[in-house]
């Protein structure tokens, strides 16, 4: 199994640190993971995507054209990576701010209200995992008690206490991931 | 022939003894010209290190200039340094040795052009250094050109019609820029034209050296120096040019005597 | 034994140094490797280990003050990007002429001048020609994993005793930034001041005993004939690092029409090339240099005679391709495909690289 994900968005909608939750979840299942990131002066409200690839195998290229899953966060990101999608493909996506839906008819698309249900939840900085449980219904390639590992890996001591309200949110995404279309 | 060896035969005997040369100076023939104050410096370094006891702790680093070979003349180990680079080499052995005693020397091009940076920078961190700053105003090794420290109308190879301060700047007193870092714990200038002035500059030294082992901060020592060759005058005219017109722009003395600042001074409110 | 860590390749470089007990790191911020000193600060190793870590005011006083600590017998290292490589040029040559020990780390970045912040290979030439002034060569390592990242510290370390000779990881924005699994050595010590004077007593300075000379740690030579000698000397040293330390990784070559040869980054990319043109049943094998000081020669000159071709694939202007061809010697073709600016070529673009450079042209 190799899942290659991209994962895009805006810098501050935590798309790096959602990789990385990703990243040490595949490590607590054994599996090979690479995290790479866009880099750059953009540190906040730029656009930001990562990279992130899970496999049983040796990893090769860091770099890809083409994607197993897209996780797209914002227009821009949509515009960019939507083509990008391997053929019988995923894409997840939040419409909120999405003027142009995507189009593809030969990859499954799926959507998340993150931002919405983030606030329903009280608390904006849960979208990334919404988002994250999401991509973890459609594509169940992490078992959940792996996930839980992974943030207590990821997470510093101090936040440990943020885990039951990230477990939460991931219930939240896993619960209202719609399907728009599958191929 | 004969008769002048007998004379001098008597005259070297150990009664007769009045200086003699520090075993940390070695016997080598120093490459310096008659009248430079290299040598004499030099000697009292080596003194300092013989009467401290201090030999088999120190570590020098010399410059590119014309003491470049000043690892040739004391015996210690050293470290020659890239031109301008001897007090980042400085602070790089120190801070693994912190407990050796380190120090720089380094001619004016060296500490007051190329290496400003490197000089500031250890100065201002307060390097547990000495460093030793021999300024005569002028490039010796290279030939005799503009210093940062030539003074204004000073003939040089590259001011050939004198230091013009519309195309070259002002001489540079570093000395007392150093002196206001809050990492110098000791800043003097000093000079070597007289036996009186060598047993100051050496009591310097020697200040610096104890500064270091008390971790107060850098120590700082310049020297302001002769420079025949390239002042194009005999030893003894160079030491009066030196007193007539180096000595108004580089006035002799401490220009700071305490420890590094106190941080609390600099420190955030929040 | 082996704890598995989830990091970066810039993260684990300071951490590899402070376990394989490095002594001293001096460096300055510059991207994309700045992580190396913020991770080196927040893990405060002057604490437990008793490395120094210092901020220097530039890339000059950084490798200067790698010198002076170097000369005491210390494991000292620096890290920098492209821009940051070139000030430390002067420094690196004086090292190298004063046989010091040390390993510099080039996160690579695009050039020339200022340039990019993103990946780049363009310093090729300067790790492996020389960079500063001088006949002197630095012993290179290109890392193309995190896990080569941390491994070839402890490596450099190594090498750059057993050679006395600066030592080089020339690795990239890529793989600075990418994070994956590694497994961290145990801490190890830092050497006492008895096993350096076992290992390093017979040149280093930290003050002379009575009983011994003094000891100078210099480039400098006024006599030409000594200073021949010198240069003589150096070359001999690199010759045995030519007989003795190359390194290299041969992927599904045995059968290959065709061979990729990339470093780092670029080597992990065409990795997943070799598995695409396979797939479509073009027989190609990846020779991936791990030195690229000493170059491993041998094995593309064996191989220049069972291929139709090489294709040198190289985030820059084509640099490593000149070795290849040097080491080919005419026995074969040998193309170069590359990118430069930052730009880093997806798998599927260096294989459409492959059949339109080798197999069609």
């Amino acid at each position: 199994m190799t899942e290659e994900i991209i994962i895009a968005g805006f810098g501050g909608q935590g798309v790096l640190s959602m990789g990385k939750i990703l990243a040490y979840s595949g490590v607590m299942q054994d599996q090979e993971v690479a995290w790479f990131p866009s880099y750059g002066p953009e540190m906040r409200g730029g656009t930001a995507n990562v990279t992130v690839i899970l496999s049983d195998e040796r990893i090769s290229s860091p770099i890809l054209n083409e994607y197993d899953t897209a996780i797209i966060l914002n227009q821009q990101s949509m515009t960019k990576f939507e083509s990008r999608v391997k053929v019988g493909g995923t894409l997840i996506y939040d419409p909120n701010g999405i003027v142009k839906h995507p189009s593809r008819k030969d990859i499954n698309i799926l959507r998340v209200e993150g931002s919405k249900l983030a606030i329903e939840m009280g608390n904006p900085l849960t979208f990334n995992m919404i988002v994250l449980g999401a991509f973890l219904k459609a594509k169940p390639v992490i078992k959940l008690e792996n996930v839980k590992k992974g943030l207590e890996k990821s997470l510093p001591e101090r936040h440990h206490k943020l885990i039951p309200l990230n477990l939460a949110a991931i219930d939240k995404g896993q619960e209202n991931l719609e399907v728009v279309q599958t191929v | 022939m004969s008769v002048l060896a007998d004379r001098i035969k008597e005259i070297i005997k150990p009664e007769n003894l009045v200086y003699a040369k520090s075993p940390v100076l070695n016997d080598d023939i120093m490459h310096y010209c008659p009248g430079c104050s290299h040598g004499v410096v030099h000697r009292l370094i080596a003194e300092v290190i013989d009467e401290m006891g201090i030999q088999d702790q120190t570590i020098g680093v010399s410059p590119v200039g014309c003491s470049v070979f000043a690892y040739k003349y004391i015996d210690i180990d050293w470290q020659e340094a890239a031109h301008g680079r001897a007090p980042a080499v400085a602070t790089g052995i120190k801070r693994v040795l912190p407990d050796k005693y380190v120090f720089s020397y380094q001619g004016d091009g060296d500490l007051a052009a190329i290496g400003t940076a490197e000089t500031f920078h250890a100065v201002n961190r307060g390097e547990n250094i000495v460093m030793i700053f021999i300024n005569n105003a002028i490039y010796g090794m290279t030939g005799g050109q503009m210093a940062p420290t030539t003074l204004v109308g000073q003939i040089t190879s590259t001011t050939p019609y004198g230091r013009n301060v519309d195309l070259n700047g002002y001489p540079l007193k570093i000395t007392e820029l150093l002196a206001q870092l809050p990492g110098a714990a000791y800043v003097t200038r000093q000079s070597v034209q007289n036996p009186a002035a060598v047993r100051k500059a050496k009591k310097a030294i020697r200040k610096a050296f104890e500064v270091q082992a008390l971790k107060k901060g850098t120590a700082f020592v310049e020297v302001v120096s002769t420079c025949s060759s390239g002042w194009k005058l005999n030893p003894v005219d160079s030491n009066k040019w030196m007193e007539e017109n180096m000595f108004p722009q580089y006035p002799l003395g401490d220009l700071k005597d305490s420890s590094r600042a106190d941080a609390d001074l600099y420190r955030i409110k929040g | 034994m082996g704890e598995l860590r989830l990091m970066k390749g810039n993260e684990v470089i300071a951490i590899a140094a402070i376990r394989c007990g490095g002594d001293a790191y001096f460096g300055y911020p510059i991207t994309p490797q700045s992580e190396v000193m913020e991770t080196l600060m927040a893990e405060r190793p002057w604490e437990d280990t008793g490395m120094v870590v210092l901020q220097a005011e530039s890339e000059i006083a950084s490798i200067n003050m790698v010198y002076g600590a170097a000369g005491c017998g210390k494991r000292v290292m620096t890290s920098s990007s492209s821009p940051g490589i070139s000030l430390m040029a002067e420094g690196i040559s004086y090292m190298a002429g004063s046989e010091l020990p040390c390993v510099i780390v080039n996160v690579q970045r695009g050039g020339p001048g200022l340039g990019t912040i993103q990946p780049s290979q363009a310093d090729y030439n300067q790790a492996t020609k020389g960079g500063g002034h001088g006949d002197y060569s630095l012993l290179v390592l290109a890392p193309a994993s995190v896990q080569e990242m941390h491994d070839f510290v402890v490596l450099g370390f190594e090498l750059a005793f057993k050679y006395r000779n600066p030592v080089m990881i020339l690795a990239d924005g890529v793989i600075g930034q990418l994070m994956e699994k590694v497994k961290l050595i145990d801490q190890r010590p830092r050497w006492t001041n008895e096993q350096i004077a076992e290992i390093s007593g017979s040149w280093i300075t930290v003050g002379k005993s009575k009983n011994r000379k003094k000891h100078v740690i210099t480039s400098l030579e006024m006599d030409s004939s000594i200073m021949e000698g010198n240069n003589l000397r150096l070359q001999e040293k690199y010759n045995r690092m030519k007989a003795e330390e190359v390194r290299f990784e041969a992927i599904e070559c045995d059968d290959a029409e065709y061979i990729l040869v990339a470093f780092g980054s670029a080597a992990r990319i065409c990795q997943k090339t070799v598995q695409i043109a396979r797939k479509k049943g073009v027989k190609v094998g990846l020779i991936r240099p791990i030195t690229l000081f000493p170059f491993p020669e041998k094995i593309i000159s064996e191989y220049a005679t069972k291929v139709k071709g090489f294709l040198s694939v190289e985030f820059n202007a084509g640099q490593m391709v000149n070795d290849i061809r040097l080491a080919v010697n005419g026995k074969t073709r040998v193309e170069y495909f590359g990118r430069m600016g930052g730009i880093i070529p997806p798998p599927d673009e260096v294989e459409v690289a492959l059949h339109q450079k080798l197999i069609k042209g």
